[in-house]
């Protein structure tokens, strides 16, 4: 057997944790799913959350929700351009994550996807101080009224996020999400986890009030299930999911009636920033309220 | 000294309408109308017979109207069929303007035959003549109004997209405002350039077989709307239907969640207007007098089958005793009876099953402990009638101040502090509409902005138009009716 060779200078590995309710945990349940995280690396053991993980994440979630939806427009609007400020900030390091288990082209692929997510961080910035401006508006209703609609938060939302690309179909899925006041829990599959954690060092340093995104890696069965029947979940965001999957999560979802969004596919590499950020995706998690007051003495 | 001025004050004299003398009748002439003794159902521009039928009666006298069929699948089959054909064909080529004119055609004829339509309306549905006159006709031609004006328009509803119609559109409609309704769902999906099947409620079909007619009138191409008469049988065959794109409802919670369940995995898009357990909070600065108002319009208005009605009065404790003095008072004016009399303010209920829910509700909220004062007055002898009712002194969790009981039937909560109000007002399941009557501007604000439903009204209840968007938050649906967000629902965006 071949001695291995000790280096002079041990490398400090990284012990990968979800990020919940603004702390880093490993799951409750103990358990880890050890991955891969390329030729030549050491193997990660991410933590498979569990449904208790993810009941405490709902909390987390709701009892961040009012004082996110809360702040003022300009200040979401600055959060969220500094989590695009933290992501580019690391951007090498993710570059070289997505890489290494990637196959040819490797660097070319990373690169673009991390430039993207970046760049559909900033352009969701720009939405929460103009989506009322452009989507609400008063009414002229034909008696003396004062008449005005505007969006409001939805609420929590459960997200599945999909296994690839993992980094821009993460970022894709939480930031019209968030941008629109709402608070989240992002199932993260087992693919997506190593790099979806990684974010969540993103978004611990940008200002972000914990608990607005809660993510969970590898999820174990009935995770899924659990978050689409949780009664203090008022939306669900699922992109790429199986045709069983789509319809189970709608069925326990309309116990609650809840706002539901199945996206049959992930945000294409080949796709422009623009293209990507719509505030057609903010709209699916934004209540529409309206108001009405007499005008006269 | 000054005087002791109590020595010159006096307890004011009231005058209670229609306590001192009696009301001649005033009934609305239902020669207008003519029905016929059968109604079958409107399908790619033709009426066809159907085969098995109910019946539709008029819940004031429980007269028998008419027969109208039921619809079997294979009838909702044709219909979809004939609402693709239609699609495919000259309907999906015409411009938005042209689709416009047809829905003003709509428009007009309603109006030309408003007199007609709402005695017809208060025959079939049991509501006073004074609000389908008034309200449910006026409003049902303004909404075609308004939304045949979007029709070439739809380009600027969706900035920084491209939109389409989503296709064949299955609408299902509650018997509260039958044509009002039938009109929310039609006018927002023709305007978008979509075909569809109507179905409208087993009970009040009778102004939706009427305005079929009048599309017949309007030369609006075959197949484009479609109505099937029936029941829940029916409804399940339309939303099943594998050729339907879109599903709009308009109902109890417990349907809007069965029917979200059945198409769970279709990819058939959804919007819900479901039920409703509105707040309607009264601070004690509010102007007493015209809250009252307020809440007399937001539970008695149309026997309280309103989905939006506010139902929970939440009163400041320090002026609940003036409010629920001057709120009985008001009450005792209220004139129950006939639909058809223009006097009537509130009318019949809907149908013997509905009035014996009311009763039931309302027999827990007495056995609950609660104190029930009602409107005195006779009864008409036929029918179904209810006096309008009001609960004090039971617990925000009685089954009457929980459930939503579409009835003439109030349950009176007390809050000290706003915060109070706000966390009884939102604690329900439901999430359609609230009140807020508060003389200062910035509590208003602060409360309307805390409400977790769709639709707020402050310092007024219960006002609609055609330009206001209209749905729910929560359990009471998704999905907005009026105005530009109406759109949205039947627009594929891309």
């Amino acid at each position: 057997m071949a001695t291995r060779k000790i280096p002079a200078r041990l490398a400090v590995r990284k012990t990968l944790k979800m990020y919940s309710g603004g702390a880093f945990i490993r799951s409750e349940s103990g358990r880890v799913l050890p991955l891969s995280a390329g030729k030549g690396e050491p193997v990660v053991n991410v933590p498979e959350a569990s449904r208790k993980d993810l009941r405490n994440a709902v909390v987390a979630a709701r009892k961040a929700q009012t004082g996110w939806a809360g702040r003022t427009a300009f200040n979401q609007s600055q959060i969220l351009y500094r989590a695009a400020e933290m992501l580019e900030g690391r951007r090498e390091s993710f570059i070289a994550r997505l890489a290494a288990t990637g196959g040819r082209k490797a660097d070319e692929t990373a690169r673009r996807e991390v430039d993207l997510a970046i760049d559909v961080l900033v352009g969701y910035a720009g939405w929460p101080d103009k989506i009322g401006q452009v989507f609400g508006g008063t009414n002229p209703v034909a008696a003396p009224f004062f008449n005005i609609t505007s969006p409001e938060a939805l609420g929590v939302v459960g997200i599945v996020a999909p296994a690839t690309p993992p980094l821009l179909g993460l970022v894709a899925s939480i930031a019209p999400v968030i941008a629109g006041g709402n608070t989240c829990v992002v199932l993260l599959p087992a693919e997506a986890s190593l790099i979806g954690l990684e974010l969540g060092e993103v978004l611990a340093t940008s200002d972000l009030p914990g608990g607005v995104v809660n993510l969970l890696s590898a999820p174990q069965a009935g995770t899924l299930a659990h978050l689409a029947g949780h009664a203090d979940v008022d939306g669900l965001l699922a992109t790429a999911i199986t045709a069983e999957d789509h319809r189970e999560i709608e069925t326990l979802g309309a116990e609650t009636l809840k706002r539901i969004v199945v996206l049959p596919e992930a945000p294409g590499m080949d796709q422009a920033p623009a293209d990507i950020v719509s505030p057609y995706r903010m709209l699916s998690f934004l209540e529409m309220k309206t108001a009405w007051h007499p005008i006269g003495v | 000294m000054a005087t002791n001025e109590s020595s010159t004050l006096r307890t004011p004299r009231r005058l209670l309408f229609g306590d001192l003398w009696t009301y001649a009748p005033a009934p609305e002439s239902r020669d207008i109308v003519r029905l016929q003794p059968r109604y079958g159902h409107f399908i790619d521009g033709a009426f066809t017979e159907g085969g098995e039928t109910m019946q539709t009666i008029n819940p004031a006298t429980e007269e028998v109207l008419a027969e109208v069929a039921v619809g079997t699948s294979e009838d909702v089959d044709r219909a979809v069929k004939a609402a693709r054909r239609a699609l495919d064909g000259p309907w999906g080529r015409m411009s938005g303007a042209e689709r416009g004119k047809f829905l003003y055609r709509i428009a007009r004829l309603i109006q030309e035959h408003a007199r007609e339509l709402a005695v017809l309306e208060s025959l079939d549905g049991g509501k006073p003549i004074r609000e389908s006159r008034d309200i449910d006709i006026p409003l049902a031609a303004a909404h075609f109004f308004y939304y045949a004006g979007w029709a070439d328009k739809l380009g600027y509803a969706v900035p920084g997209a491209q939109v389409g119609p989503v296709g064949v559109a299955g609408q299902i409609i509650p018997w509260n405002f039958p044509l009002l309704m039938a009109a929310w769902k039609l006018a927002p999906a023709l305007a978008c350039g979509n075909t569809l099947v109507l179905k409208p409620a087993e009970n009040t079909p009778l102004t939706a077989m009427r305005l079929a007619e009048l599309i017949l009138e309007a030369d609006l191409p075959p197949g484009v709307v479609n109505i099937v008469n029936g029941a829940g049988a029916t409804g399940s065959a339309l939303v099943e239907h594998p050729g339907v794109n879109k599903i709009a409802f308009t109902g109890s919670t417990a349907v809007g969640r069965h029917i979200q369940r059945a198409i769970a995995g279709s990819g058939k898009k959804l919007t819900l207007e479901l039920g409703g357990k509105g707040a309607n909070i009264i601070f004690e600065d509010a102007p007493i007098d015209q809250a009252v108002e307020g809440i007399v319009a937001g539970i008695f208005f149309n026997q309280g089958h309103v989905c939006c009605a506010g139902s929970r009065l939440l009163v400041q404790e320090s002026i609940h005793d003036e409010v629920m003095e001057k709120l009985r008072w008001r009450m005792q004016s209220l004139r129950v009876g006939d639909p058809l009399d223009k006097n009537t303010d509130v009318g019949a209920i809907n149908s013997r099953e509905q009035l014996e829910r009311i009763q039931t509700l309302v027999a827990s909220g007495v056995e609950a402990g609660g104190q029930l004062y009602q409107c005195p007055g006779d009864l008409p002898e036929k029918g179904f009638f209810f006096r309008p009712s009001v609960f004090t002194g039971l617990a925000q969790s009685a089954r009457v101040a929980q459930e939503e009981i579409f009835g003439p039937v109030l349950t009176v909560l007390t809050f000290r502090t706003p915060e109070e109000a706000i966390e009884r007002a939102n604690n329900t399941p439901y999430g359609l509409s609230a009140g807020v009557w508060s003389d200062k501007g910035s509590r208003l604000f602060m409360v309307a902005g805390a409400m977790r439903a769709g639709v707020v009204w402050g310092n007024t209840f219960n006002r609609f138009d055609p330009t206001s968007p209209f749905g729910g938050y929560k359990e009471s649906g998704f999905g907005r009716e009026g105005g530009r967000h109406g759109l949205l629902p039947y627009l594929e965006v891309r």
